[in-house]
C-alpha cells in the first residue's frame, strides 16, 4: 500500500537564530568566542566613553546666554558659540555689509545645488555662469568701492567666509592652470615637457606652510618698488600655485586614460592641436577627473587653515582669537569642536558626493 | 587682383609646395620652445633684478655668509648640543634633525595605528568594522592644524601640573609639561649585547636564505619564523646576562618645578605626534583596506583549493598582492606625514620650518637664502623618498610573459 501525498507540505519557518535580528547578530557579533568577548568588550568601552560626552554636550551643556557667567552646568559651554557665531561666521566684516557676504553665499549654494541636481537643464550655460560671472559678481560684492556699496578691507574678511573664499578662488584659479601644466606635461616639445615636469613636481614636494611663508616673504621682495599685494591677495597668489601642481596631476590622470583613438580621430577630423583638446579630449578627460578634483577641493578646503600662521583669521583663527579673549578664556575645547564640526560637515559631504560621482561617472563594465 | 583671377601657372614639380615655415609643426614647435626660455629667463631675471634691489635697499646682505654667524636664540628640544652661540648652520641641523625626529616615529606609529584600523575595517565582526570606519570618517575630514591646536592648546594645559603628575609606578610621569620616561644607560660591556644583537640580525638573514634554498631544492620546509624569533631574543639576552646585566635605567625624578633626567618628550612633540600619527593613520587605514579589497576573491578561493589554511593564504597570497597596491600610496603618505610635520610651527614645535624659516628668518633677515634651504630639504627628502619607491615598483611589478 503506498501512501501519496497529494500537495506537498508546508515549509517550515527558517530557525529562529539565523533570521531575523537574532540570526544577525549571531552571524556578525557573536559568531565565534573570541568574536563574542571582542563584542561584549568594545561595547562596553564604547558606552562607557560616549554616557561622559554626550553628558558633557548636550545633557549637561548651556545653550543660551550672553555672558560667561551663564555657563553653570558643569558642561559643554555652547553659549561661547552661540555669541561669537556672527563672528565666526563673518570675521570683522562691518555688520551693515554682512547682508552681501550672505547674498553672495546664497547665489552660490543656488548656482552649485543647479549644478548638481541632474533634472535641471541648461548645465552648461549654468556652468559658465559659476565659473566666469560669479567671481566678478562675488568679488564686486565683498570688495565693495563700486555700484554705490562701500568699501570692505580684506583684512576685515574672516571666518567661515574668509576659509570658503581662499578655498573657492583657490580652486577656480588652478583649474586653468593646471589644464595648461598637465598638457605641457604630455606635450611632444622636451623644453615644454620639462619646464613643467620641474614646476609640478617642485610644488608638489614642499609642504604649504613653507609656500605660505614664501608669499608672504618674498613676494614683496620679488616685486618692483611700491607695487604692493595685501595679505590675502599674496597668499591666494601662493595656494593657487601650490594647488595648481596637485590640480595637474589629478588632471593628467584623466588625459592619461582616454584612448589613443580618440586622439587619432580628432587629428583625422583635420583639428588642430588646440580644437581636438578643447572639442574631443578635455570635455571628457575633465568629465572623468570631477571626483578627482573633489578630493583635491576636500584637501585644500581642509589646508585653508593654514593661513593662520601668516596671520589672516579663517574660521580657525577666529575660534582661537575668541577664545584667547580674556573675557572667555577657557572655553578652547568647545571652540575647537566647534570648528571641527563646520569643517567635517563640509569635507564629509563633499567626499560623500564624490564618492556618488564616481559611482555615476563609471562607464567600464 | 590680377593674380587671383590669372589661370594657375603649370606646375613641373609634382611635389607639395614647402609650407611657410609658421605652419610647419616641427618649426613652430622650435619657436614656441625657443620663446618660452626665453620668457623664462626673462621671468627669473627680472623677479632677480627687484629682489637684488630691494635687499639692498634694505641693507640686507646676500648670500650664505650669515650661516657661520651666531644665532643667539635657544632651542626648547635639541638632538645634538646646541648653546645660543651656536651659528645659523647648526641651528638648520638642530631642526632638520627634529623634523627627521617627529616624521621617523610619526611615520612608524601611523603605520601600526593605520595597518591595525585598516584590517579592523575589513573585520566580519559588525562592531569592529563600524567602530573603524567611524574613526576614519571622523578624523580623515577634520583639518590636520585643527587637530595639532586641539591637542595642545585644549588637552596639554588640562594635564595636572608637575607635582600632581599622572604616575605609573615611579617610572613614567605624565604632566602638562611633558611626558617622563626612564632612559635606558648602557654601562662598559653593554656593547656586547648589541654585537650579539647584530650577529643575530645576520645570523637570522642567513638561515632565511638557507632554509629558502632547502625549500626549492627538498621540498622541506623551515619554521623560519619562530627560529628567527629565538635567534634575535635569545642571543643578545644570553649574552646580556653573561656580562652581568651592563644597563641601569635612569628613572625621571621630580626635581624644584619639572621633573630632570630620563627621557623627556616636550609637550609639543606629543601634540604634534598624536595629531600627525591619528591624522596619517585614517588615510593608511583607507589604503589599507582598500589594497586588500583589490585582490581578487578568486585568488583566496584559488589558495584554499591548493590547501592552504586561511592564515597561510593570507600571508603567501593576499598580502603580497596586496603590497603591491598598497606600497606606492603608502610612500605618498609618509611623504605627506612629512611635510605636514612642518605643521608643528603653529605649536612652537621646533622643527626645521620653525627654527629655521621662522626664528632664524627673523633674526637674520635672509629671507631668500633661507627659504630656498628649506624649501630644498623637503624637495630631496620628496625625492629621495620618490625615487626609492619608483625602484620598489619596479621591483614588486607584475613580470608578464
Amino acid at each position: 500500500m503506498a501512501i501519496i501525498v497529494q500537495s506537498p507540505s508546508p515549509s517550515l519557518p527558517p530557525p529562529a537564530n539565523t533570521t531575523g535580528l537574532m540570526g544577525w547578530m549571531r552571524q556578525n557579533l557573536f559568531s565565534t568566542v573570541g568574536n563574542s568577548l571582542l563584542t561584549v568588550v568594545l561595547f562596553v568601552g564604547i558606552v562607557s566613553l560616549l554616557i561622559p560626552l554626550v553628558q558633557w554636550a548636550f545633557i549637561d551643556a548651556d545653550w543660551v546666554g550672553t555672558t560667561r557667567d551663564d555657563c553653570k552646568s558643569g558642561g559643554a559651554c555652547w553659549v561661547f558659540v552661540n555669541v561669537h557665531f556672527q563672528q565666526f561666521m563673518y570675521g570683522l566684516y562691518p555688520e551693515a555689509e554682512r547682508w552681501r557676504v550672505s547674498l553672495v553665499a546664497v547665489i552660490l549654494v543656488i548656482t552649485l545645488a543647479a549644478l548638481m541636481i541632474p533634472k535641471i537643464p541648461g548645465k552648461k550655460y549654468i556652468g559658465i555662469f559659476a565659473l566666469f560671472f560669479f567671481p566678478i559678481v562675488a568679488f564686486y560684492l565683498l570688495v565693495g568701492n563700486r555700484f554705490g556699496l562701500p568699501h570692505v578691507e580684506t583684512n576685515l574678511w574672516g571666518g567661515l567666509m574668509l576659509t570658503l573664499v581662499i578655498a573657492i578662488v583657490g580652486i577656480v584659479a588652478a583649474l586653468p592652470l593646471g589644464i595648461l601644466l598637465a598638457l605641457g606635461r604630455r606635450s611632444k616639445m622636451p623644453i615644454v615637457r620639462s619646464v613643467c615636469i620641474a614646476f609640478i613636481e617642485i610644488w608638489r614636494g614642499v609642504p604649504l606652510i613653507t609656500v605660505l611663508f614664501m608669499s608672504s616673504v618674498m613676494l614683496p621682495l620679488f616685486l618692483p618698488e611700491g607695487m604692493d599685494f595685501d595679505k590675502l591677495l599674496r597668499a591666494l597668489v601662493g595656494i593657487t600655485l601650490f594647488q595648481s601642481a596637485y590640480m595637474a596631476e589629478v588632471i593628467r590622470g584623466g588625459l592619461q586614460a582616454i584612448p589613443k583613438g580618440q586622439y587619432e580621430a580628432a587629428s583625422a577630423l583635420g583639428l588642430n592641436y588646440w580644437q581636438s583638446m578643447y572639442k574631443v579630449i578635455l570635455p571628457q578627460a575633465l568629465k572623468m577627473v570631477i571626483p578627482g578634483i573633489v578630493n583635491t577641493f576636500i584637501s585644500l578646503f581642509k589646508d585653508t587653515s593654514l593661513v593662520l600662521i601668516i596671520g589672516l583669521f579663517d574660521l580657525l583663527a577666529i575660534v582661537q582669537a575668541a577664545f584667547s579673549n580674556p573675557k572667555w578664556l577657557g572655553f578652547a575645547v568647545e571652540g575647537y569642536v566647534f570648528a571641527a564640526l563646520v569643517f567635517w560637515i563640509f569635507c564629509f559631504s563633499m567626499s560623500r558626493y564624490s564618492q556618488h560621482l564616481e559611482h555615476k561617472l563609471r562607464t567600464t563594465h | 587682383m590680377a593674380t587671383k583671377n590669372a589661370p594657375p601657372a603649370i606646375e613641373t614639380n609634382l611635389a607639395p609646395a614647402k609650407p611657410p615655415f609658421w605652419n610647419d609643426p616641427e618649426k613652430r614647435a622650435l619657436l614656441f620652445q625657443i620663446l618660452l626660455v626665453v620668457g623664462i629667463f626673462v621671468f627669473f631675471a627680472y623677479i632677480f633684478s627687484n629682489t637684488l634691489y630691494n635687499l639692498e635697499k634694505r641693507g640686507i646682505n646676500t648670500g650664505f655668509g650669515f650661516l657661520s654667524s651666531p644665532a643667539g636664540f635657544g632651542i626648547a628640544q635639541t638632538l645634538i648640543p646646541y648653546t645660543e652661540a651656536d651659528s645659523f648652520a647648526t641651528t638648520f641641523v638642530v631642526g632638520l634633525l627634529n623634523t627627521l625626529l617627529v616624521a621617523v616615529l610619526g611615520i612608524f606609529l601611523a603605520t601600526i595605528l593605520g595597518f591595525t584600523i585598516g584590517i579592523a575595517r575589513l573585520s566580519k565582526n559588525w562592531l569592529v568594522s563600524r567602530i573603524a570606519m567611524t574613526y576614519i570618517e571622523i578624523f580623515r575630514n577634520i583639518p590636520l592644524l585643527l587637530q595639532i591646536l586641539f591637542w595642545y592648546r585644549a588637552i596639554v594645559p588640562m594635564l595636572p601640573g608637575p607635582r600632581q603628575s599622572q604616575a605609573l609606578g615611579d617610572t613614567v610621569f605624565l604632566n602638562n609639561r611633558g611626558l617622563f620616561l626612564p632612559k635606558p644607560i648602557g654601562e662598559p660591556g653593554f656593547g656586547w649585547t648589541l654585537i650579539a644583537f647584530a650577529v643575530a640580525v645576520l645570523g637570522v638573514f642567513l638561515l632565511k636564505r638557507w632554509a629558502r634554498l632547502r625549500q626549492e631544492n627538498t621540498g622541506q620546509q623551515f619554521p623560519v619564523f619562530w627560529t628567527s624569533v629565538g635567534l634575535l631574543i635569545g642571543l643578545p639576552g644570553l649574552v646580556f646576562l653573561l656580562t652581568g646585566s651592563p644597563l641601569t635605567w635612569e628613572l625621571p625624578a621630580l626635581k624644584g618645578f619639572n621633573f630632570q633626567g630620563g627621557i623627556s618628550i616636550i609637550p609639543e612633540l606629543g601634540a604634534l605626534l598624536l595629531a600627525l600619527t591619528i591624522y596619517t593613520a585614517a588615510f593608511i587605514a583607507e589604503i589599507v583596506r582598500s589594497g586588500i579589497q583589490s585582490v581578487y576573491k578568486g585568488q583566496t578561493e584559488a589558495a584554499a583549493a591548493l590547501g592552504l589554511r586561511p592564515n597561510r593564504a593570507l600571508q603567501l597570497v593576499i598580502i603580497p598582492q596586496a603590497m603591491r597596491v598598497i606600497i606606492p600610496q603608502l610612500t605618498s603618505q609618509y611623504l605627506n606625514l612629512t611635510k605636514n610635520s612642518s605643521l608643528g610651527v603653529a605649536i612652537g614645535y621646533p622643527d626645521l620650518v620653525a627654527v629655521f624659516a621662522g626664528t632664524a628668518l627673523n633674526q637674520s633677515g635672509q629671507a631668500v637664502e633661507i627659504i630656498f634651504m628649506t624649501m630644498l630639504v623637503y624637495l630631496v627628502i620628496s625625492l629621495v623618498i620618490s625615487g626609492l619607491m619608483n625602484w620598489y615598483n619596479q621591483r614588486m611589478a607584475l613580470v608578464e610573459r
